[in-house]
């Protein structure tokens, strides 16, 4: 399942897309240690797939929430996305 | 009194044909939404019985009243139903739920009953949110996304049109399809925009059937643009109460270049009946 959580409004698209399928094998989720503002969790979903998922608090202000790790320029690899060993995760943005 | 044009009006509904007693699994599914919260019952997967009504500010106060509503005149009380399961905005509110479920999993398993295997995309336009969902054949969800930061392309957006316009909500949708001519959308980046670009309109003159059509032709484009981001696939169907505005079904239909799929069932109540199909399931497995 792609699950993707986030926003659209006037100001574009904001969503982080996590594949379940993949992110279901993974045990370790280094993703969520490897995020600095905390941003993603460990959720039990509708299908009892223990997976990764954005917080609550953070769905509807992903875009400032993930704004310290994509500056204008330079911008490195996304922690969570480096870090994620199924390459189960993506943002929009 | 003010006239409340938003208004909709609240109903329940049972099927008299069935006897509840005779069925081995009462199931029961509640969708306690921003705007509206449904019951349903079924009957050993058979819909039995549902209601329909606004939720109030007090979200297990609304979901007991829905179930209650929707049991009204069936001779059943909730503890006889075997197995409720809470979805929607306050499914974690409804104190006699067994179990909590998401509105997007519950909205693909009540299109995959209401509108059989075939469909595949569904678009649920809620009071408070609009959700495009990709499902199987058994109504599993595979790809879903939801947009609940503004309430552009959602039913309270057409609410508060309805309410600026004195027309009443049921009226909407026809209303704006009585133009000669499709006038170009209007804002669709928000609701205020869009409420004070209405209120532009009209000032200049414009009818209230063209200000409509305005508005639906720009809602239905909103939500498209959620479609394009997980694929449009084109057995698809609408649930949630925007369903049933033919103003902004046709213009989605048009802009999709395809027809949604029809049923003869309410389509509001798709959440609740999706819990309700859980709801069967999980009180199966657990005299496993």
């Amino acid at each position: 399942m792609l699950a993707n959580f986030g926003y659209k409004d006037g100001s574009g698209d904001f969503f982080i897309t996590v594949d379940t399928d993949g992110c279901v094998k993974c045990a370790d989720h280094p993703c969520i240690a490897a995020c600095p503002a905390g941003v993603l969790e460990i959720i039990v979903d509708d299908y009892d797939d223990t997976v990764c998922a954005v917080k609550d608090g953070h769905r509807k202000r992903i875009k400032y929430s993930c704004a310290p790790c994509k500056p204008a320029t330079g911008r490195p690899e996304l922690r969570c996305v480096a870090a994620c060993p199924a390459a189960a995760l993506a943002h929009s943005w | 009194m003010a006239v409340e044009y938003w208004r909709w009006k609240e109903y329940n509904w049972h099927d008299p044909e069935l006897d509840p007693r005779a069925a081995q699994v009462l199931s029961g599914g509640v969708d306690v939404g921003s705007v509206s919260s449904q019951a349903v019952i079924m009957a050993d997967g058979k819909l039995y019985a549902y209601s329909n009504m606004r939720t109030g500010s007090d979200s297990p106060e609304s979901a007991r009243k829905a179930m209650e509503w929707a049991l009204e005149g069936t001779g059943l009380a909730i503890p006889d139903v075997h197995f409720v399961v809470g979805t929607g905005y306050g499914r974690v509110n409804v104190p006699f739920a067994q179990r909590a479920i998401t509105e997007i999993a519950c909205h693909a398993r009540g299109a995959n009953f209401m509108y059989g295997p075939v469909v595949r995309t569904v678009l649920d336009m809620g009071g408070q949110d609009c959700k495009a969902i990709h499902c199987d054949d058994k109504g599993k969800v595979q790809a879903f996304l939801m947009n609940d930061k503004c309430a552009a392309g959602t039913g309270r957006g057409m609410e508060v049109m309805a309410d600026l316009l004195s027309v009443p909500i049921e009226e909407v949708g026809s209303l704006s399809l009585s133009v000669d001519e499709e006038p170009p959308p209007v804002s669709s980046t928000c609701v205020v925009f869009a409420k004070s670009e209405a209120s532009g309109l009209m000032r200049a003159g414009w009818p209230k059937n063209r200000v409509l059509a305005a508005y639906c032709s720009a809602m239905a484009h909103r939500v498209c643009s959620l479609l394009d981001r997980i694929g449009m696939e084109k057995e698809f169907a609408i649930t949630g109460g925007i369903g049933k505005n033919a103003g902004v079904v046709s213009r989605l239909e048009k802009e999709l270049g395809v027809k949604a799929l029809k049923t003869d069932m309410d389509s509001q109540i798709a959440g609740a009946l999706g819990a309700a199909l859980f709801g069967r399931v999980l009180y199966v497995k657990s005299k496993e």
